[in-house]
């Protein structure tokens, strides 16, 4: 009777670790989201209540202050401005970094990990002279330059692999057809390129997005960023104003999230890369 | 159409020398292949005819006129490489039309075009298709339609089928073969693969280690290779090492004796010995072969038997008399290339029997027939 009742047993037992692993994790990820939600949704939250009483009051709050409106207003307009420059400068730097050979490539390719490997902080300040000295101190440009610092390295790395994957074949059979260099590149190597491209630009912009240390040195007190705003309200105001701005913070990255994974998920592409 | 002509080529790469001093001419709507194993240079001068690799030195010529300082967008060659030919993010028909957008075609024109190239290359319903929704031989034949369309007055074709099954593969070859009777193009065609060489090409370039070492067509570079590699490398060719015995006046292989073709060869001179298989008769009066094994391959048997002194030899014969395995036979050489110095020296003839027959019927003397003694092509 138990021989036959054991292996049902163990089973059950097996998928009861799997489910409580699974809920672990689950709430270890959204968890932390929930509350977020839950509280940028509350109203007044006391004591013996499971749940606060539902208010939009917050928002209303937050929309309302003119302080964020302004810091949106900025963030979206350096980072696209940050991303959109890493990229110009960046995307013939990566075709070089993948196709040429030049002394010390490999050298400078490693240099774009600089910026990563020492504590940021102490970089952003010795850049907050340099940037005193030029008067780009609380100006536009000086936030944009400060989350370029950000934004260089996925621009470098990720296309250089996206271009290094791209079979040379593919770009000497146009020049084969007729194509001089240059319109080879926009119209055969840069369309193939695209969906790599896309993704570095997506990190770029999160990169760029996201910055608030360099941004808090340089930016303030006129040129404040979302992120750099959060501080201000999280020290200022109560809980729920926090929870409502970093949903609103985290609403460009979701949007282009959903928009990369739609875009990239297009079929002619797997092609390019392998036969 | 158009007379390629390739003048003292040489390429190196680092401490590699790719091609050394290549001269070689491709006649009018002529197709030429470029045969030889991996790093022999065929692909490396096929990338110097198209402009993809630049020559150190040495002159590439078109109906007369230079185009070695030319990049690849102003040659009138067109390349199908071996693999990733096709734009994946354009459709067939823009793949095709490419090359004609980019010399501003009227529109109609360009449709029309590409309708008649696809027809050409039997894929009439394609052209609205992706790459990655092809097969790869239907992927390599709009290669071959965006080559064509163009009017190239060269078509060069980079092992454009090796990567193929085999049935697919010798499909192909001849779909291209009749495409270039077709057209009439003068074609360059490199290859790895003999039987594809043999059967497409009405000339071979037989390359090794950046050399040419015989430019011919495929009979006679079967039947008189210039050099102990062309000799090897094309067909199955047993190669034996001999040496000339002055005192019997004969080129001596393990237990065979051959007349010496040259008298005033030294005596103990090292030579190679090289001997088809269908030119090793089975016969009762040859030299002693104990048979290792029979092999089916078809129409005929080849046989793999152990000569004492040289080792291993193929034989080819009818299945009229199949030797068993393990059975010990009689074989003797009716026909060989001794290789001295690197050049070769007929001795005996071919007397490859007529189907059917079967060979012990031939001349039962253990010596072969008396030597030509012709140097070939009178070098």
């Amino acid at each position: 009777m138990t021989g036959v009742l054991w292996p049902w047993a163990a089973a059950v037992f097996r998928r009861a670790v799997g489910a409580a692993a699974l809920l672990a994790l689950a709430s270890f990820i959204l968890g932390p989201l929930l509350t977020l939600l839950v509280w940028a949704f509350a109203g007044t939250w006391l004591f013996p209540n499971l749940l606060p009483e539902f208010s939009l009051r917050w928002w209303a709050f937050v929309l309302g202050n003119a302080d964020v409106g302004k810091a949106i207003r900025m963030s979206l307009l350096s980072a696209p401005t940050a991303t959109l420059i890493s990229a110009v400068i960046c995307i013939p730097a990566a075709y070089a970094f993948a196709r040429l050979e030049f002394p010390a490539r490999r050298a400078l390719l490693l240099s774009f990990l600089s910026a990563n490997a020492f504590p940021k902080i102490g970089l952003y300040v010795s850049i907050a002279t340099l940037l005193y000295r030029l008067d780009l101190m609380d100006t536009f440009t000086g936030v944009v330059l400060i989350q370029l610092v950000n934004t260089l390295l996925f621009m470098i790395w990720i296309p250089t692999g996206t271009f290094r994957g791209i079979n040379r074949n593919l770009e000497e059979a146009a020049r084969d057809a007729g194509a001089g260099p240059l319109r080879t590149f926009f119209q055969i190597t840069l369309p193939i390129a695209l969906p790599g491209i896309m993704v570095a630009g997506l990190f770029a912009f999160i990169a760029a997005f996201d910055e608030a240390q360099g941004t808090l040195i340089v930016g303030t007190p006129n040129h404040m960023t979302m992120p750099v705003l959060m501080y201000n309200l999280v020290l200022s105001y109560p809980q729920p104003v926090g929870a409502v701005f970093s949903i609103l913070l985290s609403l460009p990255s979701l949007v282009l999230l959903l928009f990369a994974q739609r875009y990239l998920r297009a079929g002619y592409l797997a092609a390019g890369y392998s036969l | 159409m158009a007379r390629l002509e390739l003048v003292g080529l040489n390429k190196r790469f680092g401490a590699h020398t790719a091609v050394r001093d290549l001269t070689l001419e491709v006649r009018d709507g002529e197709l030429m292949c470029l045969l030889g194993p991996s790093g022999c240079g065929k692909t490396t001068t096929l990338r110097m005819i198209g402009g993809f690799e630049t020559p150190d030195a040495g002159d590439i010529r078109i109906d007369g006129r230079s185009v070695t300082a030319l990049p690849p967008e102003r040659r009138p060659t067109a390349m199908v490489f071996q693999r990733y030919n096709l734009w994946p993010h354009m459709t067939v028909e823009g793949n095709i039309a490419f090359g004609l957008r980019l010399r501003r075609r009227p529109r109609a024109q360009i449709d029309a075009k590409v309708r008649d190239v696809l027809a050409l290359v039997g894929l009439p319903d394609v052209g609205g298709k992706y790459p990655h929704q092809l097969s790869g031989g239907q992927q390599q034949r709009v290669a071959v339609a965006r080559a064509l369309v163009l009017e190239p007055q060269l078509l060069l074709l980079d092992e454009p089928f090796s990567n193929l099954d085999a049935r697919l593969r010798v499909h192909m070859r001849e779909e291209v073969k009749q495409l270039q009777r077709e057209i009439g193009i003068t074609t360059v065609f490199v290859t790895h693969d003999q039987e594809e060489a043999l059967t497409i090409a009405d000339r071979i370039t037989v390359m090794h280690d950046g050399v040419a070492e015989q430019v011919d067509t495929p009979s006679s570079l079967y039947a008189n290779p210039r050099t102990l590699f062309v000799a090897d490398f094309i067909g199955t060719m047993n190669v034996m090492p001999a040496r000339v015995h002055r005192a019997d006046g004969a080129v001596a292989a393990g237990p065979w004796r051959l007349p010496l073709p040259d008298p005033s060869w030294p005596d103990g001179t090292e030579v190679s010995l090289a001997v088809r298989p269908e030119d090793l008769i089975i016969d009762p009066a040859g030299a002693a072969a104990h048979v290792r094994r029979v092999m089916n391959l078809g129409h005929y048997l080849q046989v793999l038997a152990d000569v004492p002194g040289v080792g291993a030899v193929r034989l080819f014969t009818d299945k009229d008399t199949p030797p068993g395995e393990g059975q010990e036979i009689g074989v003797r050489i009716a026909r060989a290339l001794v290789f001295k110095d690197g050049r070769p020296v007929e001795v005996g003839r071919t007397e490859r029997p007529a189907a059917g027959s079967a060979p012990a019927t031939i001349q039962s003397t253990a010596a072969p027939a008396a030597p030509r003694g012709t140097d070939l092509d009178g070098r």
